[in-house]
């Protein structure tokens, strides 16, 4: 019993997915380890072999102070770590080509869009086919591709839910893309694993895996939730808060997240508007230039 | 008149850093009141504080550095019993504005205070004597260099007392380390310390690679350079190329938050990402500035204390230059989580676990080093044997997170935090201590008790053990690094086992300051009459054990590797008496280096807290004094052959008494 808080397996997030991507990245895990075990385990018991065997002490050992070069030795240190590391190398290339988060997983089920925006320092969930958004709380249905397009309002976060699998950082005026899944229903811890200032340590939410019925009645309790959320109350929200309990709005202003990733929610010129502003003028010939801004990407 | 400071900056009501203040300011006085007693000011000035000795400089670097990682280490304490106690729902005892401040601290003083001067105060000593040089290149500048690495020291120290430090973390991203996010003096602090000591860093290197190109003795052609010169020419290499980047890209924040730029707000075009992208690309070549050394320690003292040739040097140096090229194009492997796209991501880990191969040659090197020779288990010996298991782990978990699939998981977990620290402590410090044991009878005349030495060296390693092996556990469970507060029971163990872990180092630590005041006090049995303690191979055993201030008398000649071993196979024995000296041209000290060191500190000071009239007063003062000293030329002078001849002959009589 004295071990049990130590060693109960499932408290490794990492090493107990709950969807396929999370389940691939821990096979690679496990993988690249026991590659690099072929030579770490050798290299660590010639350590203590070599220096036990050679000990000054030990006189019956062979002593030869002046034999410094082997070219077999030398073919076989250099030579062996290569294979592994090309053996690796592929794995890499081919898993970061795969596990791209951004790269669209594809089921049976059309998937569910949810737009993220890290705040200081609480999570906003916009669900903009549904029209409902949350503060602190994930929901989606199990076995449906989750797309998620983040952005930040404030400093840069990184969203991630261990048990799914891959992180991604938040960061404003800029949007990133991620894509998980569940396999089966189920509630995971999600986070911030970017440090982002006060309130960090508490920028946590759950997110729940459900049946379909589930989720359907989790979204009726969103639209019976705070009304909608409008410009002005997404300002009132922006304010720095802590421990933010979960909350729901029936509705969202159309333009929201658009707004905040074009860093205009507070009524100033967005910054696509003011790219294509400029864009114009050079092609109509103008002499005014403005400054180009972070182009956005969505 | 004083800007934005007023008495409110003093954190009154923080009894921590009050307490730790007072422990400061009575410690400081205490210095103070025992020079002033024992009428120390006067050799301390001269001998010290002025000197352009490389290897008195070495050592106030070192004394620095050893400082600064008691103040590191305090913090890392403080760490971990708050993660401890804050770990099962209770707020613990620092609020987050306090922790924040630890650990951004924590980072910045490891890395800049305490690693950066440990390892310029080793090759300070170590260089010059090896390539059998008088001094460095430049005397005036690496006394310079000291001053303003020590005056970025002082205005993080002063950060504790007076203000804030930044809450940002050690590399302060924005947007968070902009005025916006970060209103307070704390990212000011961060920036002018890092500036004025990166200066000096700076100046460091281009010394020490000036010294080994230029300086050798007759017949070192670079193959026949010993290891721990061929890893510091790297190592500076990489600091001229590197640093910088570092002060261009903290010059782009300091005018995003003096001047209202916009290199990398939110608004008005700044991106975020291009100060990511640039602060590691200064930071991951630091990385390796800071390892390239320890690895030419290795080098030394397994060689030594096998009494063997090193396994081979050429493969090895060539691994040094190949970490050294490859340490440029890797650094985007510290945020693959940023969405750069799969064949960048895959490009840098690729790149990333090349340089495992090289580093793993150098591992085998050492193995077939010790094979077929006489291993010693000394203390040096002790330290390379624990650093060789623990860096293979830490190197394994590396090549672990260069795969962007896995790292998409382990990003900024505490399986990093146990990555990073599984190399830096089990690599880098592991190195530092193994030198500094090595060479402390070349730098003080007496060795280093045994007992104590291998005490600190099992604390070390068992303590690191308890204190890391949980944390990667911890980030397999998905536990975040930075947290102030979390409210998992099972994350509590593991988290009290690695406060465990931490009090076992701290008795490591403890071991160390005692083995050092007790090698002290018996220096006379512990004393190195012949300056060959360890039946060295290198030059710098082929002179008295401290050096004479000139270090060679006449300039030796090499014809091999290992030159002073060859020497001692050939002749039977070490230095010999000569019949005449010749007189021997040496610089004059000068006072010029810690005097600007101290306006530009003044200066800092008064950016950080926007008092512009000191700045421009600080400024014109340090600009005159740098112009006044072009005027000095009593600068060198020549050391008469008489004083040659009586100070060898002092040496060879205590050869001979010993005998």
């Amino acid at each position: 019993m004295a071990a049990a808080p130590f060693l109960s397996g499932c408290d490794m997030a990492l090493l107990d997915p709950a969807g396929p991507i999370g389940a691939e990245e821990k096979s690679i895990i496990i993988l690249a380890t026991c590659l690099m075990l072929i030579v770490v385990v050798p290299v660590i018991a010639m350590i203590f072999l070599f220096a036990w065997r050679y000990r000054a002490s030990n006189k019956a050992a062979t002593f030869k102070p002046d034999w410094d070069h082997s070219s077999k030795i030398e073919l076989a240190v250099w030579g062996i770590p290569c294979v592994i590391i090309a053996v690796l190398a592929y794995v890499t290339w081919v898993s970061s080509h795969t596990l791209e988060p951004s790269r669209e997983l594809v089921a049976d089920k059309k998937a569910v869009e949810v737009e993220v925006v890290s705040m200081d320092w609480k999570w906003l969930f916009i669900y903009p086919e549904l029209n409902i958004a949350s503060v602190n709380e994930l929901a989606f249905p199990a076995g449906t591709p989750v797309h998620f397009k983040l952005t930040s309002a404030t400093v840069m976060n990184s969203f991630f839910i261990p048990r799914l699998g891959s992180q991604i950082y938040t960061m404003p005026g800029m949007e990133t893309k991620l894509s998980l899944l569940a396999d089966a229903a189920g509630d995971f811890d999600g986070l911030s694993a970017n440090y982002s200032g006060g309130g960090f340590s508490d920028m946590h939410f759950v997110a729940h895996a459900m049946t379909d019925d589930a989720f359907a009645q989790w979204v009726e309790k969103a639209r019976a939730g705070e009304g909608k959320l409008t410009m002005a109350k997404y300002r009132d929200l922006a304010k720095p808060s802590e421990k933010d309990p979960v909350s729901y709005y029936a509705e969202v202003e159309p333009t929201l997240y658009h707004d905040i990733l074009n860093k205009c929610s507070d009524g100033s010129t967005c910054m696509d508007a003011a790219v294509s502003l400029a864009m114009a003028k050079e092609v109509a010939g103008g002499d005014l230039q403005l400054c180009n801004p972070a182009k956005p990407r969505g | 008149m004083f800007g934005k400071l007023t008495l409110e900056a003093i954190p009154y009501h923080e009894p921590i850093i009050m307490g730790a203040v007072a422990m400061m300011v009575l410690g400081g006085a205490a210095l103070f009141a025992g020079i002033t007693f024992f009428r120390l000011w006067g050799p301390l000035w001269s001998k010290w504080l002025t000197s352009v000795d490389h290897k008195n400089i070495g050592i106030m670097y070192i004394i620095l550095a050893l400082v600064m990682l008691l103040r590191g280490f305090a913090d890392a304490v403080m760490m971990r019993t708050q993660q401890a106690m804050a770990s099962t729902g209770a707020a613990g005892p620092l609020p987050p504005e306090h922790f924040d401040q630890i650990f951004t601290a924590h980072g910045v003083i490891m890395i800049f205070f305490m690693a950066m001067p440990f390892m310029v105060g080793l090759m300070n000593i170590v260089v010059p004597l090896q390539i059998g040089a008088r001094d460095v290149a430049f005397p005036y500048l690496n006394n310079l260099s000291f001053w303003l690495t020590a005056a970025g020291a002082l205005l993080i120290n002063i950060s504790l007392a007076v203000g804030e430090f930044a809450r940002t973390g050690w590399l302060a991203y924005p947007p968070l380390s902009e005025l916006q996010y970060s209103p307070g003096v704390g990212v000011d602090y961060y920036l002018w310390a890092l500036q004025i000591s990166g200066v000096g860093t700076l100046l460091a290197g281009v010394n020490m690679i000036t010294t080994i190109l230029k300086m050798r003795a007759p017949g070192m052609t670079l193959m026949r350079m010993p290891i721990f010169t061929w890893t510091t020419l790297c190592s500076n290499m990489l600091i001229v190329a590197a640093f910088p980047i570092l002060t261009a890209t903290l010059a782009m924040l300091s005018l995003d938050r003096y001047l209202g730029m916009h290199f990398f707000t939110n608004d008005g075009g700044g991106n975020a990402m291009m100060y990511v992208n640039l602060i590691w690309a200064w930071g991951h070549p630091e990385v390796y500035i800071l390892v390239l050394p320890a690895f030419g320690i290795f080098s030394e003292v397994i060689s030594t204390f096998s009494s063997k040739k090193l396994f081979g040097y050429t493969s090895m140096v060539y691994a040094t230059v190949c970490i050294t090229v490859l340490s440029f194009i890797v650094w985007l492997h510290h945020f693959f989580t940023m969405g750069a796209g799969a064949n960048v991501n895959a490009f840098f880990g690729i790149s990333t676990m090349i340089i495992s191969i090289p580093t793993g040659a150098k591992i085998f090197n050492w193995l077939f080093t010790m094979y077929r020779g006489r291993v010693q288990f000394t203390v040096p010996v002790l330290w390379t044997l624990g650093f060789m298991v623990t860096f293979v782990i830490g190197g394994m978990t590396g090549v672990l997170m260069a795969v962007p699939a896995a790292d998409f998981v382990l990003h900024n977990s505490l399986f990093l935090i146990a990555h990073f620290h599984n190399v830096i402590i089990g690599g880098v410090l592991f190195g530092y201590l193994a030198g500094f044991t090595y060479w402390f009878p070349k730098a003080f005349g007496f060795k280093l008790n045994e007992t104590l030495g291998k005490v600190s060296f099992w604390c070390w390693l068992v303590g690191f053990y308890l204190a890391f092996m949980p944390l990667y556990a911890l980030g397999l469970m998905g536990m975040t690094r930075r947290m102030n507060h979390v409210d998992n029971v099972v994350w509590h163990n593991y988290l009290l086992v690695a406060a465990l872990g931490a009090a076992v180092i701290a008795c490591g630590i403890g071991a160390f300051v005692l083995q050092i005041l007790v090698s002290v006090l018996n220096r006379k049995s512990l004393r190195d009459l012949t300056g060959d303690p360890w039946n060295g191979r290198t030059l710098e055993w082929a002179t008295s054990s401290p050096p004479a201030f000139y270090n060679f008398a006449v300039d030796p000649v090499v014809t091999s590797r290992d030159a002073f071993w060859e020497q001692k196979q050939t002749t039977g024995a070490g230095l010999q008496p000569l019949p005449a000296y010749g007189k021997i041209h040496m610089p004059h000290n000068t006072g010029t280096g810690v005097i600007l060191g101290g306006f530009i500190a003044v200066l800092g000071f008064a950016l950080i807290w926007h008092i512009w009239w000191l700045s421009v007063a600080a400024f014109a003062a340090a600009v005159a004094v740098g112009i006044g000293h072009t005027f000095n030329e009593n600068r060198d002078y020549y050391v008469p052959s008489e004083t040659v001849a009586e100070t060898e002959g002092k040496y060879f009589k205590q050869l001979t008494s010993q005998v």
